[in-house]
């Protein structure tokens, strides 16, 4: 199992997920230059947490453009694992990967801070080790993680059930005082129709280990090693 | 080369004086022209030359068992273990932040950062020292220095882990941001910014050169005043992308074949970092042709290229035949490097543009101004503190949840939740209690850090104020469990062209360096911001404190949150009638008065080696500095923090000490900690061996604080009165 993390200028989060991947999890890692066209026969893609290109423009709106992202896109429409974090959703969003946006937060402020999360769908590859309803605490870091998308939009992702992630309480109550950004119904992670591109604000790859303050994050990078291996012995 | 016409409104443009003008004369053995004497006014300027302080800054320790750098280059480093060095210092970016809080602020995170990576060194953490005006006249100055700081910090994607806030009066017109970076290195891959090797390359990498900041570091030097907000020119512009960028191509070329030097380019820009790096080696000079250096905009001058402070610029000094090597790295990370001149032994910096040379000056000459020796004259002593004229406490829940809501003591978090502290992954104890710590990846080693200064004390009296930015500094460390192992330090002042402020300058040194040497606390970097004043406030005195601790596991560190119900609740150290100075003073009774409490470094050593025994030996659960706000604001905090509250009987004084400051007083030297209660036999011996006061105070549990008749507020109060005092 191969974890290919993406590196654009400006990228920050590549070294932790890196660190988690092959530290933590044990599994093969390889960075991904965002000038070069070639995706090293990874079975996942990581795009990772940053300011991508100094975000100038609009966070993502660049990137999109460079020509590892080219590839991404190849290999999501093939099946492939793709999964942004952070930053790495904007990007998708602006790729055209995912459908909506991540405006800025409500607060108009920058939020580091754990949040919790409620698991909406527990049958993805990204999710596969967690239970129905389980709530993860996962940290969120960042100035525009407000998700928006126009209301024809934000009723397909609802009824196809692609929302993954809603921010909520302690108790996993979904409610308005829960949502740290003011995304539209407290949306934390989004997944394309077909499953296999994950978008998700919160940084899983911040709480793989009991001494960073939890341990919750390891369970998708867990299930996306179970996806991966299962894929390769079937 | 045209020698220019002197006049005093000249010499005031480049901030020197007419004597200084002298000595440059005499020096030169004619007169300076145009750049030159731009070039020796910026480099001559307190903020580069330290020639007012200098001489007593020798004063400070700067040498110890674990010290790899000392002071005199871009940071200091100290032995963390296992092959690993901590490089880190401190530095102020105050008169910038007072006209322009955002860019003010951020490019101070932008230097401090540029200082580490001119190591070697990887940055794994920002701190950031704030001091402002009150709320709510100050909102904008607090507001603009926190979103600068985030957007700088937070961009770079280096974490901002700990600091402080304060609010006085004396800083309303004169803010004070002070911006505190550490980083780790391989001990054996520290470089130093030397320019070494005549015909070796110097190398301008980064950004390109613009007209910004030019005069920034005479600006500092001078006081604030109405014309200050013309000097906005002065204050640069931050691009934290370009300097992420910038650091991962200089980690990559970092101890690479070829590569003798790094150096930042701060204040007084090329001037200052190549007068610098030919200064730290005997008989070295360099030539730079300014026609060489990548500009942004058109028609700048020679002068203005030397001068320029525009920000996320290195200079490199590259053996000679690498520099294409070199270059190839920083193209990968698509950032311009230029060949910019060489390396000289002739003891000369000569400019040219192209083939005509515009300056020529020995680099001794730059890089040593003439001292300034000044005079000090006590102060006045502060009004003495009558504590019998004090009314006696009413309520103390009430004092206690006034002093919770007090904007100096109240919760950070909505300061540091805008701060990125978590990216690294290994924030291993976040902000929001004493230290903050980070692991070093790959290792079991804990590096805390934490800046402190309580300025008040320094204000009341700036020698024993300073021994307790030290204590306080080194207190929050061994919190966390964590061997204090050393010292930046940033001297923030007024100005010493008054006696009096340069007696508080002398006081502040001898005091630090009485405390540091009783506590084996070499200073190993630092920085000295004089002038700072507005146009009728002079700053108290604040000698902002940046400590460096370690632990040989982190597994084994302490927070100051209680953890558990049923576990006994301790304070270490004795407390006396310590109300001087102190937050219940100036909150409950309006007054700035008396001496700060007194300070016993015996004392404070053999409690800070208590801790240090208990916490090593797995007999404490919790432990937090007893200072700023007494006992009962110490207890609430840890209560607070663990989302636990705590019983015990009420507290008995016996006289002479009274009940307010038993339970508000400030005195040094004070733990609040927590334990199993099987722990109690050995943690009494362990104290009576330290020869430390040990009294249980009660047992950690319920919903509330709650000391029997005495004070009782629950957790909800507690927690409303101390996250609302930002507003």
């Amino acid at each position: 199992m191969k974890f290919g993390v993406v590196v654009f200028p400006g990228t920050w989060s590549d070294r932790d997920c890196g660190w988690v991947v092959d530290q933590v999890l044990g599994a093969e890692l390889t960075y991904l230059w965002h000038k070069e066209a070639d995706l090293k026969g990874v079975d996942c893609v990581i795009v990772p947490g940053g300011f991508s290109y100094g975000d100038h423009l609009r966070t993502g709106a660049i990137a999109r453009f460079a020509p590892v992202m080219e590839k991404v896109g190849e290999f999501a429409d093939r099946g492939g694992l793709v999964w942004g974090i952070c930053n790495g959703f904007q990007v998708l969003c602006e790729a055209g990967l995912l459908p909506g946006a991540l405006l800025r937060n409500s607060s108009l402020e920058f939020r580091c801070e754990w949040t919790n999360l409620v698991v909406e769908r527990t049958d993805l590859p990204f999710t596969n080790a967690c239970d129905d309803g389980d709530i993860l605490r996962i940290p969120i870091s960042h100035g525009e993680g407000s998700y928006f998308a126009d209301p024809a939009t934000l009723s397909r992702l609802e009824q196809q059930g692609q929302v993954v992630f809603r921010y909520a309480d302690e108790e996993g109550r979904v409610r308005p005082n829960a949502n740290p950004n003011g995304s539209l119904h407290n949306i934390a992670g989004i997944v394309n129709s077909r499953g296999n591109v994950l978008g998700m604000m919160p940084h899983p790859e911040r709480c793989s280990e009991a001494e960073l303050g939890g341990t919750d994050g390891l369970k998708l990078f867990r299930s996306v090693m179970h996806a991966a291996e299962k894929v390769l012995t079937a | 080369m045209s020698a220019v016409q002197v006049d005093s409104r000249k010499l005031r443009e480049v901030a020197l004086t007419a004597d200084e003008y002298r000595v440059i004369v005499d020096a030169l053995k004619r007169s300076p022209n145009d750049v030159e004497l731009g070039m020796l006014g910026v480099l001559w300027s307190e903020h580069c030359s330290y020639k007012t302080s200098k001489a007593l800054l020798r004063r400070l320790p700067s040498t110890g068992a674990a010290v790899v750098q000392g002071p005199g280059e871009n940071a200091g480093a100290v032995r963390v273990g296992e092959g690993w060095a901590a490089v880190f210092k401190i530095e102020s970016h105050n008169h910038p932040s007072a006209i322009e809080p955002y860019q003010g602020a951020a490019t101070g995170v932008g230097g401090i950062l540029r200082d580490v990576i001119a190591m070697g060194a990887r940055p794994i953490a920002l701190l950031d020292s704030l001091r402002f005006g009150p709320l709510p006249e100050s909102r904008r100055h607090l507001e603009g220095v926190v979103a600068g700081i985030g957007g700088y910090g937070n961009c770079i994607g280096v974490p901002t882990v700990g600091g402080e806030v304060y609010f006085e009066d004396c800083y309303a017109q004169n803010p004070l941001v002070n911006a505190m970076c550490v980083g780790l290195v391989r001990e054996d891959q520290l470089m130093r910014a030397r320019a070494e090797g005549k015909g070796n390359v110097l190398m301008l990498v980064g950004a390109d050169t613009g007209r910004d900041g030019i005069h920034g570091a005479s600006f500092a030097s001078l006081e604030l005043d109405e014309s200050s907000s013309e000097r906005r020119p002065a204050v640069q512009v931050g691009n934290p992308f370009l300097e992420k960028c910038l650091l991962e191509a200089c980690m990559d070329v970092a101890w690479t074949e070829g590569v003798i030097a790094i150096q930042d380019l701060g204040a007084a820009g090329l001037t200052s970092a190549v007068a610098e790096c030919a200064g730290r080696v005997a008989g070295a000079g360099a030539r730079v042709d300014v026609s060489r250096v990548p500009r942004r905009e058109r028609g700048m001058s020679p002068y203005d290229v030397m001068l320029s402070e525009s920000q996320e610029r290195m200079l490199i000094v590259v053996r000679r035949g690498r520099e294409g090597a070199i270059a190839k790295v920083f193209e990968t990370w698509d950032l311009t490097s230029a060949v910019i001149g060489e390396v000289t032994d002739d003891g000369q910096l000569t400019v040219v543009d192209g083939a005509q040379e515009v300056a020529r000056v020995p680099v001794t000459l730059l890089t040593e101004a003439p001292l300034r020796r000044l005079l000090g004259l006590p102060r006045e002593p502060s009004p003495a503190l009558n504590l019998d004229a004090l009314p006696p406490l009413a309520d103390a829940g009430e004092v206690l949840l006034n002093l919770l809501r007090s904007p100096n003591l109240c919760s950070r978090r909505p300061i540091y939740r805008r701060y990125d502290h978590m990216v690294g992954d290994a924030t291993v104890v976040p902000p929001g209690g004493d230290a903050a710590m980070l692991r070093i990846k790959g290792s079991r080693i804990g590096i805390a850090v934490t800046t402190a200064c309580n300025s008040r004390y320094c204000h009341l009296d700036p020698n024993t104020g300073a021994q307790h930015a030290v204590a306080e500094a080194a207190r929050n460390i061994i919190a966390t469990g964590a061997q204090p192992l050393a010292v930046t330090d940033c001297l923030n002042l007024a100005n010493p062209d008054k006696p009096e402020v340069y007696w508080e300058l002398e006081e502040t040194v001898a005091g630090l360096a009485q405390a540091c040497r009783a506590l084996d606390l070499p200073v190993v970097s630092g920085n000295v911001s004089l002038y700072n004043e507005g146009t009728d406030t002079a700053i108290y005195p604040t000698p902002v404190i940046g400590m460096v601790g370690r632990i040989d596991d982190y597994a084994q560190r302490l927070q100051a949150g209680f953890k558990g119900e049923g576990d006994f609740v301790l304070l270490i150290g004795s407390s006396h009638n310590d109300l001087g100075g102190s937050e219940y003073l100036k909150v409950e009774h309006g007054l700035v008065a008396g001496r700060p409490p007194e300070l016993d470094l015996a004392r404070e050593r053999a409690a800070g080696k208590f801790i240090l025994a208990a916490a090593g030996s797995g007999l404490i659960r919790t432990a937090h500095d007893c200072s700023d706000g007494g006992m009962l604001v110490a207890l609430a905090e840890c209560c607070l923090l663990g989302d636990i509250g705590m019983r015990g009987p009420a507290i008995f004084t016996e006289p002479p000490l009274r009940l307010d400051a038993a339970l508000f007083g400030e005195s040094p030297g004070r733990f609040i900690i927590s334990a199993h209660s099987r722990a109690m036999p050995e943690l009494q011996s362990l104290a009576r061996r330290h020869h430390v006061e040990i009294s249980l105070l009660g047992l950690t549990g319920g919903d509330a604080l709650d000391l029997e008749g005495q004070v009782r507020v629950s957790l909800a109060d507690l927690r409303y009165a101390w996250e609302g005092g930002l507003g």
